[in-house]
Parts: structure tokens; C-alpha cells; sequence
């Protein structure tokens, strides 16, 4: 890795952060907005896919999925009708990207969706917007609103026979509707309780029943992007299966916390915590990483990654280096035994009470557990109160153990990734600072 | 602010229904949140009665119903005061003193969490991540997100708020 401090490359945020760039059409058309949805108009859709595998973009909700992968899954003479639902329930802890872009560039998100959906053929689409986001979801009406009166919208979009209705829906305050399928059973009016895949994979059996495409906001953002450039020169930006910039957003104790646009896998996680968001306040030392949202196990300061990386030549080789020296892309943080998830990266400084980070993190899973498999909702419960007995000193000599244990009894036997979500920070933080969680257990 | 006594009839909610479930051309039923949230904003919660008129416009049960506003957080049966501050609690906030300026919160306004003050102004709660974790810590007031909050700055909204 060179060693140039890390900068941002803006495609997704290149305007939204200019002086005087407004959430109105006509500023967005004046920044040469709706050009790619004329591209698209001309082409035809599988062309469209075709430019999406290209361009090797992965999703950027959380899984990273390959995004023309899962648009190639929709069968070309698919007798039933396709649906497109933009996730928008940003509720990842530490993640706060698609917010800015609803905010403050729906064009950008609305034009990303109608060429979407132009690509997969669906006539129908919904925006599932957390309920916090009562003002985003107005700010969105009004670009849809927009976007219809210059027939980019609705009916024979821009002379095509091609038409799209796209409308808002708002969650109410649950992460759970997050996971694509829990949001398609809260669209579809009920609990967000997740189903069970398979059978239910979206692409298959989604919206009431049909074949129907869940994608991130920013990864809907990037289609725009994709066309105006066409895929094979998208993928030239970041690492082979790593393409494209990725929204990076640092919180926790760091000097300028914010959200950095960054070509994936150029920087290092040192060169974003430090360059990017300037290091840690009042010159403390790092302790710990959350490097992609709280359901990622967490990295300490000190240990050692063995880090297994392709080689040019398509050879594997493991290197080791510390944590800092992780290269920011999926797979690299994937090698290092967690994730970049959702791109949330959350820094806690050499004073963090890791028993009380725990805690709070466990609190949040617990309160959020749809309560469908006793394992998540039984055990994000008892974890919750194993690591609130220590916290408030009645911690017993097992209970480090006792965490562990019952983590290891969520991950893997549950009905959505919320399980391994709840189970793989108590895994990692009991591992990684069982010296602090043992001491903690001692204070009475 | 939610007198029994300004309640309008439900009645004068049938256009605003009918152009929600216009937005579910597939299933009424996936008109079900919108409707709840539109209960909520016009009555301030949302009552037995309302849950009854809602189902029979929907045509389903009064359970569909409440089910979803006992599994979803943001829905509430009783009332909240005129400014419902909703404190985030989630790492990043925590981790930027998010619990000590709950704590002024609730000392200053003198109420437990999830309480509302005698003269109605004021409830105070929890959220988690509210998505704003660059600038914690945070909190919304009704609808509207406050961001780099100090316990001075709370105050300042406090005092604002009549
Ligand atoms: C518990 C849980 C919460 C999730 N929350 C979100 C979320 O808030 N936003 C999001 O885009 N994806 C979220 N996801 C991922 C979605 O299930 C899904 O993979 C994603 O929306 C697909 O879009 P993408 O391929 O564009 O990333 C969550 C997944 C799980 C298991
Ligand atoms: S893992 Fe948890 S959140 Fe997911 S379906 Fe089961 S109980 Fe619900
Ligand atoms: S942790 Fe408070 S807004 Fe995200």
C-alpha cells in the first residue's frame, strides 16, 4: 500500500455536498441529471444487465451480493408480474449514507431505480423508507412527483411503451424490515417477520409471491453511474470483485466522524480512520473497530490478521499485518474474519468500556429481534442481561463463557442473518477482550 | 394538543384512505402501515375505535391490525406529549455521551423515560440508530432530527419548544 494519504473519489456524492446543489429537478438536470434514464430508453434490458454484470457491482446493503447476478435470476419470459423494492431502512448501527442521498439527491435514487427497473422489466416498484424518515419520505414524493410531470415517470416513459409507477412506503421502527424478506412481509401489511430461504428468495417468491428485485439505495444510486460510463469501464475503478467507490460512514471517537466516498479496496481501514476522518480525538490511541456496522465482529488494535489475498496470478497467499493495514473492499475484510457490511465503521478510543459496548450493542439486538425463532429471541434476551449483570457489578466468573455459549447456540440456527447479526459481535468482543470481560466480572 | 374535543370524525379521513390504498394496487391489505400512520399523525395514537374503523375499510380483522401496532415501535396506543423527544441509544451515540445527556434530559424536565410531563409538552424516549451517527449525539423531536446535541444545545430546544 502506498503510503499517500487516502482520498476521497465521489461518484454517488459527487454533487450533493456542492455549494448550492438543491433536491429539485431542475438543479439535477442541470448537473446532467436523467442522462443515463435516456441512455437506457434506447436500450433493451437485458442490455442493461448485461452492463450491470460488467460492471461487477456488489451490493451495498450489507451482503454484498452481486447486484447483475441477482438481476439475471428475473427469467426473460417470466409470465408473472416483477416487482422492484428500493431498500431504504437504513438501520444498520453506525450506517448513515442512504439518508444523505434521499435528503439531499432523490433524483439520484429515483433515476437509479426507474433504469433498474426498466433492466429487470418491472412495472411496479416501492420504496420501503424507515418511518424515521418522515421528511426524506416527503423530499422523495415530491422528486417522484417531479420525476412523473417530465414523464420519466408513469405512463410511455419518455416515448417508450415502457411504464412505471413507483410509490413510497414507511416502516415504523423496526431494523427487521431491513432484511429483505422481513420488509416484504411488512409491505405486504403484516409483522416483518423474515421467511425462510429457500424457498423464498426474492427473486423467486417476493412480493406477493412474484419475482421482485431488493436492492440498497446506493447500490441503486450506482446504475446511473454504470450507464454513463458502461460496466467495463465502472470496473476499472477499485479491485477486481471489489468494483466501484463504496460509502464509507466513521463514527464513534474519531475527530472528523462523517460519511467518505472511496474507490473500494484503495485505502486501508488505518488510512480511512486516520486520513479520512482525521484519527482519534485528543490524541487517545485506537482500541477497537467495528469495520462494517455493529453485526460485524469487531477487529482490536494489537492483534495480528492473517490475511488470505488472491495474487495477480490468481495464486492465494496469506499475509500478516495489523488491523490498520486491512485494505477496505469486501473481500479483504471478509479475509480478516468479518465484514465491510454496510460500510459503518465505528472507532472506539483506548478509554471504551468494552463490557459497556457490548451491552449497548446487545441491548439493541434484543429489542429488535422479530421473536419469530426462539434462539434469536430467547437468546438476544439472555445475552442482553448477562452482559447488564456484569456492567452493574453482579457479573459471575462463568458468565464469559456463558456469552459465548449462548452466541454459539443463535449463529446458524435461525431463519435470517439476524441471528449470526446478534451472535457474531458477543463472539468477538468475549474473544478478543475476555481478559476485560473477566475482570469486569470480579467487581461487585 | 389531543383533546378529545378537536378529534375530527373518522369520516374525514376516506379520501386520504382511498388514495393510499390507490398506492397497493395488488393487495389492500399493504395499505395497513400507511393507514396507521396517518391514524397516528391526525388522533396523536391510535385507539381501539380507530383500529376497528381501519379494519372494516381495509376489510380485514381488528387483529391485522393490532398486531402490527404491537410489533412496530413507532406506533403507540396511548398519547405522547406535544414534543416527544426520541433520544438515540444505539454505540455511536453512547460512545459521544448520549446517556449523560439523557440523563440531563430527564432531570431538567424532571420524568422517567417513556414518561411525559405534567403539562403535556414533554415525553421522553429512546430510538435506536436513527441513521445519524456522523453527528452523534442525536435525538428527533417529533419528526425532526437534531444532530451534535449538547446538554446546552437540549436546553435551547427545550426553552423553544412551547
Ligand atoms: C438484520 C438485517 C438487517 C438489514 N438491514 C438492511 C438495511 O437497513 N438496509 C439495506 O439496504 N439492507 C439491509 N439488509 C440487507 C438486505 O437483506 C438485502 O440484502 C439488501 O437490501 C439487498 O440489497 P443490495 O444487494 O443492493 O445490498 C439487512 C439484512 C439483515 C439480515
Ligand atoms: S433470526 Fe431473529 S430476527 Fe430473524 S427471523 Fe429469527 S427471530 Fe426474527
Ligand atoms: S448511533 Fe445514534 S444515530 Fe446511529
Amino acid at each position: 500500500m502506498p503510503e499517500t494519504k487516502a482520498i476521497e473519489r465521489r461518484i454517488v456524492l459527487a454533487n450533493l455536498d456542492q455549494p448550492g446543489y438543491t433536491p429539485d429537478i431542475e438543479c439535477y438536470l442541470k448537473h446532467g441529471g436523467y442522462a443515463s434514464l435516456r441512455k437506457a430508453a434506447g436500450m433493451k434490458p437485458e442490455e442493461i444487465v448485461n452492463e450491470v454484470k460488467a460492471s461487477q457491482l456488489r451490493g451495498r446493503g450489507g451482503a454484498g451480493f452481486a447486484c447483475g447476478v441477482k438481476w439475471g435470476f428475473i427469467r426473460a419470459d417470466e409470465k408473472k408480474p416483477i416487482y422492484l423494492i428500493c431498500n431504504a431502512d437504513e438501520s444498520e448501527p453506525g450506517t448513515f449514507k442512504d439518508r444523505q442521498i434521499i435528503d439531499r439527491d432523490p433524483h439520484q435514487l429515483v433515476e437509479g431505480m426507474i433504469i433498474s427497473c426498466f433492466a429487470v422489466r418491472a412495472k411496479l416498484a416501492y420504496i420501503y423508507i424507515r418511518g424515521e424518515f418522515a421528511g426524506g419520505a416527503r423530499i422523495l414524493q415530491k422528486a417522484l412527483d417531479e420525476a412523473r410531470r417530465n414523464n420519466f415517470l408513469g405512463k410511455n416513459i419518455l416515448g417508450t411503451d415502457y411504464s412505471l409507477e413507483i410509490y413510497i412506503h414507511r416502516g415504523a421502527g423496526a431494523y427487521i424490515c431491513g432484511e429483505e424478506t422481513g420488509l416484504i412481509e411488512s409491505l405486504e401489511g403484516k409483522r416483518a417477520y423474515p421467511r425462510i430461504k429457500p424457498p423464498y428468495f426474492p427473486a423467486v417468491l417476493g412480493l406477493y409471491q412474484c419475482p421482485t428485485i431488493v436492492n440498497n439505495v446506493e447500490t441503486l444510486c450506482n446504475a446511473v453511474h454504470i450507464l454513463r460510463m458502461g460496466g467495463a469501464e465502472y470496473a476499472k475503478i477499485g479491485r477486481p470483485n471489489n468494483t466501484g467507490t463504496r460509502i464509507v460512514c466513521v463514527s464513534g471517537h474519531v475527530n472528523k466522524p462523517g460519511y467518505y466516498e472511496i474507490e473500494n479496496g484503495a485505502w486501508t481501514l488505518g488510512q480511512i480512520v486516520n486520513d479520512l476522518a482525521g484519527g482519534v480525538r485528543g490524541g487517545k490511541k485506537i482500541k477497537a473497530i467495528i469495520p462494517g456496522g455493529s453485526s460485524a465482529k469487531v477487529l482490536r488494535m494489537g492483534e495480528v490478521i492473517k490475511l488470505r489475498q488472491k495474487q495477480p496470478d490468481g495464486s492465494m497467499a496469506e499475509k500478516e499485518m495489523g488491523i490498520l493495514d486491512i485494505p477496505y473492499d469486501f473481500d479483504n475484510l471478509q479475509a480478516a474474519g468479518t465484514m465491510s457490511g454496510s460500510g459503518a465503521i465505528i472507532v472506539m478510543d483506548e478509554t471504551t468500556d468494552m463490557v459497556k459496548a457490548m451491552n449497548n450493542i446487545n441491548a439493541f439486538y434484543a429489542h429488535e429481534s422479530c421473536g419469530q425463532c426462539t434462539p434469536c429471541r430467547e437468546g438476544s434476551l439472555w445475552l442482553q442481561k448477562i452482559t447488564d449483570r456484569i456492567v452493574r457489578g453482579g457479573g459471575r466468573a462463568s458468565d464469559p463463557g456463558l456469552l459465548i455459549n449462548v452466541a454459539d447456540n443463535i449463529a446458524g440456527r435461525t431463519i435470517c442473518a439476524m441471528g449470526e447479526a446478534t451472535a457474531w459481535p458477543v463472539q468477538s468482543f468475549v474473544a478478543k477482550f475476555r481478559d476485560e470481560f473477566e475482570k469486569a466480572c470480579e467487581k461487585k | 394538543m389531543f383533546t378529545f374535543m378537536s378529534m375530527p370524525p373518522f369520516s374525514t379521513l376516506d379520501g386520504q384512505v382511498a388514495e393510499i390504498v390507490a398506492r397497493y394496487p395488488v393487495s389492500k391489505r399493504s395499505a395497513a402501515m400507511p393507514v396507521l400512520h396517518l391514524i397516528q399523525e391526525t388522533y396523536g395514537f391510535i385507539s381501539g375505535e380507530s383500529i376497528e374503523w381501519a379494519a372494516n375499510k381495509l376489510e380485514l380483522q381488528p387483529i391485522n391490525l393490532l398486531e402490527l401496532v404491537t410489533f412496530y415501535p413507532m406506533y403507540r396506543q396511548k398519547p405522547v406529549g406535544k414534543y416527544h423527544i426520541k433520544l438515540c441509544r444505539t454505540l455511536s451515540c453512547a460512545l459521544n455521551g448520549g446517556e449523560a445527556l439523557c440523563e440531563h434530559v430527564l432531570k431538567k424536565l424532571n420524568v422517567k423515560l417513556n414518561e411525559t410531563t405534567p403539562d403535556g409538552r414533554f415525553t421522553v424516549s429512546h430510538v435506536e440508530c436513527i441513521a445519524s451517527c456522523g453527528t452523534a449525539p442525536v435525538a428527533q423531536v417529533n419528526e425532526d432530527f437534531h444532530e451534535g446535541l449538547t446538554p446546552q444545545k437540549m436546553d435551547e430546544l427545550i426553552a423553544k419548544s412551547v
